[in-house]
């Protein structure tokens, strides 16, 4: 029997007002702004760009605040604004290896040329909580120094002059640039799609697939070659204008792992790379982004697939939280069709049960008697 | 004829970047000065994404990062130059300022004006806040030293 229900809507619509008057928050307390998200709490809107995917701090901040602080749904908001704007094109490819660094560190030389820069880091903190920042605080004036002129090449383009380390595979001409919100996924993908699917995934969920891989969960024995974070410069071929028109600079963190060997009867042995690149300053994602990329090139490198972070569609089909919160969120929406065939089935089933039982053993009255 | 083809577009291209840099509200203060000529919108100003390539591990094949938000407008002058304004975020008025630049370096009339009023103060202003943050990063620079045995 089909039951149609209706109803509701009031109820929805005044718990939407009752979560904008709790959004609020007390109305005593000063409403937060959104330059104030941006500003203050930069690293929370760089996450919610990201995985997001959509380079853009206001809107960021925006959906931060709708969403309470709860950072899947303000990922989710973003997504879905995405959706209403069309899109122009794709740039250029950016060009990291021409960033202005404002932080870049190597565990693998000392001293490299452009040198180590710590920039802003949580780094070397000793995570005490301050008091200080309780009330209201005037942090003290950053220190300066005369700029090197020195260039920074990426810690990879030095060893793969010497060919110590593979290089980085060329584009196909043939073929375009893979895009997985414009064409559904099938495996195995390609690096660039399995790229893509990493930079918007779950940071979480990478940190703990890349954390499997360094705990043995899949071979990966990497050393950090390089984090850089700064400004790359945006361009982007306009067709109408006939050039490629600089639109500004975003910011970007990138990670190159460098990891254990590979090498042939005709290739000499070389490290191999894991790659990270994400919006804003999110360095544990582009570490956990380079450590799962590695884990995920096991097939083309020739290495057993065993660990979960090795497996690309479990990996791929379960780094997206706004698919994941979608599925298992969408437990909490009415089923009660569904749950009062399964009540039916499961009272059949017990009844049979009871059934049956009666059969094989008489009741205990009559045994007695 | 060629050679003075990419030294326009070079031109415009720098003018463009500068533009992009600077904040809407700079170009606007430095723009209301002006005596304008005439012109029109070609195309109204609006938002859109750019989708942002990567390369695999940096220099390699591109892969789609993510997207942006950008904006765009084109303006024609009464005396027929066209020019193009994009920008990332949503700044509709960013992108129309920056096409108009784009029109008025274009035309021997104005483009000394422009290059003076505009281009100048702002490619200052960003040097100034570039060369700012380049100190305070090159403070965090590690100087390595060897410690002698037995010291320290």
């Amino acid at each position: 029997m089909y039951v149609a229900v209706k109803g509701g809507e009031r109820a929805i619509e005044n718990a939407h007002r009752l979560l904008a008057h709790e959004r609020r928050g007390d109305q005593n307390v000063a409403e937060v702004s959104l330059a104030q998200i941006s500003e203050q709490l930069s690293l929370g809107v760089d996450r919610v760009m990201t995985e997001g995917s959509l380079y853009d701090r206001e809107l960021a901040a925006l959906a931060i605040k709708q969403a309470r602080g709860d950072m899947i749904e303000a990922i989710f908001l973003l997504r879905a604004f995405r959706a209403t704007l069309p899109r122009f094109g794709a740039t250029e490819p950016v060009d990291t290896g021409r960033m202005t660094v404002r932080r870049r560190i190597s565990s693998t030389f000392k001293d490299i040329p452009g040198g180590q820069i710590l920039g802003p880091t949580f780094d070397y903190t000793h995570r005490l909580l301050d008091p200080q920042l309780a009330g209201v605080s005037t942090p003290e004036a950053p220190a300066t120094a005369e700029p090197s002129a020195a260039t920074m090449p990426r810690v990879t383009d030095i060893l793969g002059r010497d060919g110590l380390i593979e290089s980085s595979p060329q584009a196909d001409a043939d073929l375009p640039v893979g895009d997985l919100t414009r064409d559904p996924l099938s495996f195995p993908a390609g690096r660039d799609l399995r790229l893509q699917n990493l930079a918007r995934a779950d940071e979480g969920f990478l940190l703990a697939l890349g954390y499997s891989s360094q705990r043995g969960y899949g071979r990966n024995h990497p050393f950090a070659g390089e984090i850089r974070l700064g400004e790359v410069e945006v361009e982007f071929m306009a067709e109408d204008v006939g050039f490629a028109v600089p639109l500004g600079a975003i910011t970007l963190t990138e990670c190159q792992m460098v990891n254990q060997f590979k090498g042939s009867a005709t290739e000499a042995p070389c490290f191999t790379r894991g790659y990270g690149l994400a919006f804003g300053q999110s360095e544990r994602k582009t570490m956990s982004m380079a450590l799962v990329d590695r884990a995920l090139r096991a097939r083309e490198l020739g290495e057993e697939i065993m660990a979960p972070a090795q497996d690309e569609e479990f990996v791929m089909s379960h780094s997206d939280n706004v698919q994941a919160t979608g599925f298992v969120e969408h437990l909490k929406l009415p089923h009660y069709v569904d749950f009062q065939s399964e009540l039916g089935l499961l009272r059949k089933l017990r009844k049979e049960f009871s059934d049956n039982a009666a059969e094989i053993s008489p009741p205990l009255q009559e045994a007695a008697e | 004829m060629a050679v003075d083809h990419t030294d326009n577009q070079a031109r415009r291209q720098a003018a463009m970047a500068v533009l992009a840099h600077a904040d809407a509200a700079d170009i606007a203060a430095a723009l209301d000065a002006l005596d304008l000529p005439v012109h029109e919108n070609l195309r109204e100003p609006e938002n859109g994404l750019v989708m942002v390539r990567g390369r695999t591990g940096g220099d390699g094949a591109p892969f789609n990062l993510g997207e942006a938000t950008v904006s765009r407008a084109a303006v024609r002058l009464a005396t027929g130059e066209l020019g193009f304004g994009y920008t990332l975020g949503r700044d509709r008025q960013k992108a129309r300022m920056i096409a108009l630049c784009d029109a008025l370096i274009q035309s021997a009339d104005h483009a000394d004006t422009i290059e003076t009023n505009v281009l100048a103060p702002l490619r200052a202003a960003t040097a100034v806040q570039r060369n700012h943050r380049a100190a305070q990063t090159a403070a965090t620079r590690v100087d390595f030293y060897t410690m002698v045995r037995g010291e320290g």
